[in-house]
């Protein structure tokens, strides 16, 4: 490294290291650093979208008709990667409906309409003056509640953020390079409240117990660079040895979180990862004051600083102002001299144009640039590409910005993967220097988002194929279920059929055997020799049917005796019947015996 | 002799390789058509039947079969783009016969309308609405394919389609426009036509 440096010529110079690419745009700065931050007054209304953060969009918890302080939640987080939302100023909730948002789809968003009672009432607050006592849950906690959020543009929440896993991060990069032109929040930030972002850093450093602390500053910047060195005097003996301020030479875009690192330490975080991956965390200054105020001051992010600049505005300069203010009122403020061409969210290079008259300012507006076109002239129309190659050469991720172009325009989202279109940082350094003027960031930003878009389709494609098979096997299964209970039914229905067949044969039927004496006695009255079947039986069963024989005459004649005259004779000739039977029998038995 | 020994060596060579094909061959034969499943992971799995298979994958195996790859409109120009380059055909257009490309649509329930039939339940090919007999049905939106399929045997007729709204999570921005290059004394020409 070294040697590379020596090779460089940067040997006189160890406070930074290059990273490839970048430009030297006019930094406009100046126009509005002329005076220190104004506050802005309190306005009759405020309007706070929901989506003030990347995530989850928070959940509104308070009603039309509510009233509410400075300070209180109004919106909850939802989910993990959230934030909540708070009421800028104290005052009764008049409507909770969808209204446009700052954001370059010009699409509406759930806002929360205040309407202010001019009181300015806080919400009950404990500020934490012994917060080095209290517990990183504790900390984290707070910080989850106060919704701050990477103030630096990105809108990321920060309790998200320092949530990550403490083991191996040791390096703390604190971003004040504020590359882009115009912009100067950051700057006038850190020249007023340089105690407030050390205390900000104070925090954090007890979250983690950084090894060391890299304060990055661009060298345009001499008056916060005093106010960061000053400030650095009254740090606690410990954490000034950590801490390291070092400029850096202005060059965008290096403050990019990326190029920032690269700068500060040499390193260059891995394609797709964080700088966590090196053991790294990179605040914005904004974020870090805000932290500071979030958890010593129990102030939640109500506020931020925001750059009002642009030749249409008379007033231009850094101002204070609470979130859910309107856009309109605040450049009303700074003296807007006519309807502007343009008006861009952010800076001239990765900023936003704003379309809608009545947006809100939200928590990731760091600038608003209202510029004349003699300032900056609408980009001509794009002419085709030349293939000169100044894209590859300013490219900060050192990708080939013309090569990506093709990919986009011919659809071929392969190839522009492996050409690494999403290591773009979408700078616009490219299309700065492009001759012809072909608007690149948008073909990558079209490109990625309809990469995103095509993944997100063929993952529910492939839900819809799991649930659509799943569903096929599920109906198999219960056809089959109904096929084996219908087999069951017939196979019990057979079971019982031969089971009830085999249970007459075995089981004496009282019904077949009444018939089978019914037979026998109808052949025995008919006087159809009995026998047949007599002659085989034995003394014993002679003997008892002698007996039944003679049982039955007994009865007879007692019937005899008590009979009617006129059924006498019928009578008189079973009796006589009965006694031939018995002779009959004794001859047999007779027999028998001897 | 030499020319003995080199065509007896080739033999040798051959029934070797010959053998150790034909024991690969069945070693190694990959179960069902791998191309029945490339084509399916390319088609967009809407189930509907539009192209006249009951599903996505009879479909993929219609296409690996030889039938032409343009039936599919949920999928429209982008899957058969994606399909001619997978079996190295010529793109062809969207056969109107079996419908046109419409953007993504979701089923919505008239939910005070329902009655309840769970008849829309037996159609949709996803599982997804949600429902009991005689309670009031409602569709699953995230799980919904929007194949229409829900449509036809609601009694009532309160199933709507919806073409899917876009919110700031599904947004991203668009290529610039106008996409081809045009000259800058053209520029004013192209606005007019634009508007």
């Amino acid at each position: 490294m070294n040697l590379m440096r020596l090779l460089r010529g940067q040997a006189a110079e160890p406070g930074w290291f290059d990273f490839p690419g970048g430009i030297h745009p006019p930094d406009n700065k100046a126009q509005s650093l002329q005076t220190p931050i104004a506050e802005f007054p309190l306005q009759a209304q405020y309007v706070v979208p929901v989506n003030q953060h990347i995530g989850a969009l928070a959940v509104p918890c308070v009603t039309v008709g509510d009233q509410v302080l400075t300070g209180q939640i109004i919106a909850e987080a939802a989910g993990f990667i959230s934030a909540p939302a708070h009421a800028p100023t104290s005052g009764t909730v008049t409507a909770i409906e969808d209204r446009p948002v700052p954001h370059p789809s010009g699409l509406t968003v759930t806002c929360i309409v205040i309407q202010a009672d001019g009181q300015d009432t806080w919400r009950p607050r404990a500020p934490w003056p012994d917060w080095p006592a209290r517990s990183h849950a504790d900390l984290l906690q707070r910080l989850q509640e106060a919704g701050v959020t990477g103030l630096g543009g990105a809108s990321f929440p920060t309790a998200v953020k320092l949530a990550a896993d403490r083991a191996h991060i040791d390096t703390l990069v604190v971003n004040g390079a504020e590359c882009e032109p115009y912009i100067t929040a950051d700057q006038a930030l850190i020249r007023e409240r340089a105690p407030t972002l050390y205390r900000g850093i104070e925090v954090v450093h007890k979250l983690y117990d950084f090894q060391r602390i890299l304060i990055g500053i661009e060298d345009n910047k001499p008056d916060a660079i005093a106010a960061l060195h000053a400030g650095l005097q009254a740090l606690p003996e410990t954490l000034r040895q950590r801490c390291e301020i070092r400029v850096v030479p202005t060059r965008y875009p290096s403050g990019g979180e990326r190029q920032l690192i690269w700068l500060l330490t040499g390193r260059e975080v891995p394609s797709g990862g964080l700088p966590m991956d090196l053991g790294m965390l990179c605040h914005n200054v904004g974020t870090l004051a805000a932290v500071a105020d979030a958890v010593i001051e129990d102030r939640p992010l109500i506020s931020r600083i925001t750059t009002l600049t642009g030749d249409h505005l008379r007033r231009q300069g850094n101002i204070e102002v609470r979130l859910g203010t309107s856009i309109d009122a605040l450049l009303a403020w700074a003296g807007l001299d006519t309807a502007p061409e343009r008006l861009i969210m952010g800076g001239p290079m990765m900023g936003f144009a704003l379309n809608e008259p009545g947006l809100p300012l939200v928590k990731a507006t760091n600038c608003l640039l209202v510029p004349t076109e003699q300032e900056l002239p609408t980009p001509p129309p794009a002419k085709p590409c030349i293939r000169c190659g100044h894209c590859e050469q300013v490219c900060p991720a050192s990708l080939l910005p013309q090569q990506l172009m093709w990919f986009a325009q011919s659809r071929e989202w392969d190839k522009a993967e492996q050409h690494r279109l999403f290591d773009c940082i979408e700078c616009g350094a490219c299309a700065y220097v492009c001759p012809s003027h072909i608007p690149l960031v948008q073909y990558y930003r079209a490109a990625k988002g309809t990469i995103h878009r095509e993944k997100a389709e063929h993952q529910q494609a492939e839900r819809a194929r799991i649930r659509f098979e799943a569903r096929q096997a599920r109906l198999e299964q219960e056809a089959a279920e109904k096929e084996a209970r219908r087999q069951q039914r017939a196979q019990a229905a057979k079971a019982r059929q031969s089971e009830s067949a085999t249970a007459v044969d075995k089981a004496s039927d009282p019904v077949s055997e009444a018939v089978e004496r019914a037979k026998a006695k109808r052949t025995g009255e008919q006087g159809t020799p009995n026998t047949a079947p007599t002659a085989n039986l034995s003394a014993e069963q002679l003997q008892a049917r002698l007996d039944q024989q003679r049982d039955r005459l007994a009865k007879a004649e007692a019937k005899l005796a008590d009979a009617a005259p006129e059924h006498r004779k019928a009578m008189q000739m079973t009796v006589s019947k009965l006694q031939q039977q018995i002779q009959k029998t004794e001859a047999q038995l007779q027999k028998a015996e001897s | 002799m030499i020319i003995v020994w080199s065509i007896l060596a080739l033999l040798v060579l051959a029934v070797l390789f010959g053998g150790l094909l034909g024991y690969a061959s069945v070693r190694f034969r990959p179960e069902g058509n791998p191309i029945v499943d490339q084509i399916d992971q390319i088609l967009p799995q809407t189930q509907c039947g539009q192209c006249g298979h009951p599903g996505c994958r009879p479909y993929a195996e219609a296409i690996a079969n030889g039938e032409a790859i343009n039936k599919c409109p949920p999928g429209g120009e982008s899957t058969i783009q994606e399909l001619a380059d997978l079996l190295d055909m010529e793109p062809v257009p969207l056969d109107a016969e079996h419908g046109e490309e419409k953007p993504r649509q979701v089923a919505i329930i008239r939910e005070d309308e329902c009655i309840g039939c769970t008849k829309c339940i037996q159609a949709c090919p996803v599982d997804a609405i949600l429902g009991a007999a005689k309670q009031m049905h409602t569709v699953i939106e995230s799980e919904c394919t929007g194949c229409d399929l829900c449509v036809d045997p609601c009694p009532v007729d309160c199933i709507d389609m919806v073409p899917v709204a876009t919110h700031l999570q599904t947004w991203h921005w668009q290529p610039p426009k106008p996409d081809y290059q045009i000259i800058a004394t053209d520029r004013d020409r192209s606005d007019q036509e634009a508007a």
